[in-house]
């Protein structure tokens, strides 16, 4: 191994700030797939499989993947959520993984939600 | 050994505390439950285990944080794993079972940062706790590690590192509190072509276990604060001093240094700055006295580890005679932030004449057992109830002993005391290395000043006479206090003594070990009093001063002592007051134990 520069520690900083942004917090996008079993029934791990290839792909240091239980819906699954930070979520149904490709490319990275595949923008009322 | 320099991404990040605590837990094991699972549910691309150091909340071990979302899991056994990961990573909900409940509620609280053990936390030399990986330097070096040795060996000169330091106002953190950059200034002036930059880290105080977890938790920054130490005194050669009983330190030490030597960061021509720099681990044996550091020294030249008279000052004359610098593990942790941040941001915590923060290890009969780093100047009772969560077993607060077998205790009284160098020394204990033993009613003054004694006439090297023969004769005294024999006039003479102890001795370990003789006959005489003049024990610790007979008049009638009798000594029928058989008691005093009235005699 050659020795480091003041230079390599920059660049080691850089390449593992995706793992350290993870946990520090402060991300631009929440990517959740939805994985009740109706998800993982229709596909969602597919889908799953998608977001990861794709954030690989992409490189992008500011985007978190999370998982939960069923949203509710169950009939059109699978479904992803996506929530940019300072904005109200928006969730995806009945999704395949071209669907979410092309979500990935215009929402996570363009900054735009996808109107044909969107069902929903805003939070549930809880209580 | 080959440093990942590209990161793949994952989804999520466990991060499993391997400190000593939770290694004892069993943490490895749930380690290996975790990356058996992982693989079976085909997540290890996605999700990343990082075995990390001491996460703080060693009661709990043990202990997982989860990113990105931040979640605290507690008391982990490998045979809950399969069920965490199918609800954690592939049902994203936080599994309930492993959350965190504070004592006096029932709700749990999954995010880390919420729960005020943490929360009331400010990590400045633990920055890096629970966020890397220990054996990882790249980890490190992703949260601006080394960035502050890169700063100082080529934009600094050693007089502006030097006033750096001092205008932080950071002071030694193994006691006695003396100014970290004054003692570097010290040794910058003298000449000498041979120099050595020295860390301690002979952590000996009973119930101390802050450095132990910095080397294991992050053995990069101690490495880079003395780099930064030695180019401010010109050395070229530096050792770690390390009890050989903290296997663990030393182990992630000499992977960090030979990590570092490996990839230019130690060894010759660190960075290419053309600044040269060895270090090596040097264990010692574990003598309490090693901590002192003249003995210290001479421990490493491989000599008996014996103080000797100063001055000369190390910072003159230290090891092998040469000019030295020795600081405590914690005060080098603490300075690559100050070289990379500035003085200013470093004295913007904390008080007027103790600045930043202080690390804390919190034991005894508390809640919330663990590591603690808070603001100087944080009120003790914040400390002990606040993020120690209050006493144990719905008992009542009575002392606390700071600085081990060197420092006192404080009692109920000052538990509104800000904790900083000065207003720690005015109650009669010291800061110390940062150990901090809280006692609930149940603890006997005099019983606690004899432990500590126990532990210094053991330790004391025996080189100067009132340590020798002073700690022993205080032992003795003690001893027949505790054992109903103390006679009239003990408490004058164990006062008197302490004093000549203290003022004659040597070393730090004879002067400051009369300390908790002095600091518990200060705030609890009258328990002395009970145990010389009434032959009683008021929290019914010295066996020989208990009668074990039921006071009817206290007693409620509750047979917990008697569930509680291992002997078959104790006597009690439903709505009867108890009654102890004194042929077959073994006076082990569960029956104590167990009766919340005090209705034992």
């Amino acid at each position: 191994m050659a020795k480091l520069t003041i230079a390599d520690l920059k660049k080691i900083k850089e390449n593992y700030h995706a793992n350290q942004a993870l946990r520090e917090g402060g991300f631009r996008v929440k990517i959740t797939v939805h994985m009740g079993t109706c998800g993982i029934a229709a596909g969602a791990r597919g889908i799953m499989n998608v977001v990861m290839e794709e954030m690989a792909k992409s490189n992008l240091k500011d985007v978190a993947v999370t998982t939960s239980g069923c949203a509710g819906l169950c009939s059109q699954e699978p479904m992803t959520t996506i929530e940019l930070s300072g904005e109200p979520p928006v969730k995806y149904i009945s999704l395949t993984e071209d669907k979410m490709r092309k979500i990935f490319a215009e929402h996570v990275i363009g900054g735009k939600p996808v109107a044909d595949f969107a069902l929903v923008v805003g939070h549930e009322t809880t209580y | 050994m080959e440093l990942d320099i590209v990161e793949t991404t994952y989804r999520s990040n466990i991060m499993i505390c391997a400190g000593t605590g939770c290694v004892a837990n069993g943490s490895l094991k749930v380690k290996d439950a975790l990356e058996t699972e992982l693989i079976k549910r085909n997540l290890h691309n996605e999700v990343k285990i990082v075995l990390t150091g001491c996460n703080g909340f060693c009661a709990k071990g043990p202990v997982i944080v989860v990113y990105p979302e931040d979640i605290f899991y507690q008391l982990v056994k490998p045979e809950d794993v399969p069920h965490l990961v199918e609800e954690h990573f592939i049902k994203g909900r936080p599994v309930e079972k492993f959350l965190y409940t504070p004592p006096t509620e029932k709700k749990t609280i999954p995010v880390m940062n919420e729960i005020p053990f943490f929360k009331h936390q400010v990590l400045r030399a633990l920055r890096n706790r629970s966020l890397i990986d220990a054996e990882k330097m790249e980890e490190y070096i992703a949260r601006d590690g080394y960035l502050a040795a890169a700063k100082a060996l080529t934009e600094m000169t050693p007089e502006q590192i030097v006033n750096e330091v001092k205008k932080s106002g950071l002071r030694g953190r193994g006691g006695a509190g003396f100014l970290t950059g004054l003692k570097w200034e010290l040794c910058a002036r003298v000449q000498g072509d041979v120099k050595y930059i020295l860390c301690n880290g002979d952590e000996g105080d009973p119930g101390a276990f802050m450095d132990r977890s910095v080397m294991e938790a992050d053995p990069h920054s101690v490495l880079e604060g003395m780099i930064i130490a030695a180019k401010a005194i010109n050395a070229h050669y530096g050792y770690i001093y390390v009890r050989a009983e903290y296997p663990l330190a030393v182990h992630r030490l000499q992977l960090a240094i030979d990590q570092a030597k490996e990839n230019g960061l130690l060894g010759k021509d660190i960075l290419g700055t053309g600044y040269d720099l060895d270090i090596e681990i040097y264990q010692g044996a574990g003598a309490f006295v090693c901590g002192e550091e003249t003995a210290l020294m001479a421990s490493i030249e491989g000599k008996r580890g014996m103080p000797r008279p100063k001055p000369p000052f190390p910072a003159v004359k230290g090891l092998w005679m040469r000019p030295s610098v020795l600081n405590n593990v914690e005060t080098f942790a603490n300075v690559p932030p100050i070289i990379l941040n500035g003085a200013d941001w470093f004295a913007s915590l904390g008080t007027e004449k103790s600045k930043g923060t202080k690390v804390f290890a919190l034991s005894g009969a508390l809640n919330n057992i663990g590591l603690v780093e808070v603001p100087m100047g944080t009120p003790l009772k914040t400390i002990i109830f606040d993020i120690g969560g209050g006493i144990k077993n719905n008992r009542k607060f009575k002392a606390v002993q700071m600085g081990g077998p060197s420092g006192g205790c404080i009692p109920n009284s000052l538990i509104d005391t800000p904790v900083d160098f000065e207003n720690i020394n005015k109650t009669g204990a010291i800061m110390g290395s940062g150990g901090m033993v809280v006692m609930d009613e149940t603890t006997c003054m005099p019983a606690m000043a004899k432990f500590f004694l126990e532990f210094t006439e053991d330790e004391s090297c025996g080189k100067c006479v009132p340590c020798r023969i002073g700690n022993k004769t205080l032992l003795t005294i003690l001893t027949r206090i505790t054992n109903g024999e103390g006679r009239e006039g003990d408490l004058e003479l164990l006062l008197n003594l302490s004093q000549q102890i203290k003022d004659t001795s040597l070393c730090g370990l004879g002067q400051t070990s009369p300390n908790p003789v002095l600091t518990t006959i200060k705030y609890f005489r009258e328990e002395y009093e009970a145990h010389i003049k009434e032959h009683k024990c008021p929290a019914r610790v010295c066996t020989p001063l208990v009668k074990f007979v039921v006071d009817p008049n206290k007693c409620k009638k509750c047979g917990q002592c008697f569930k509680a009798c291992p002997a078959g000594a104790l006597k009690w029928e439903k709505g009867q007051v108890a009654y102890i058989d004194p042929e077959k008691c073994t006076k082990c005093k569960s029956c104590i134990k167990a009766c919340r009235f005090w209705s034992i005699d």
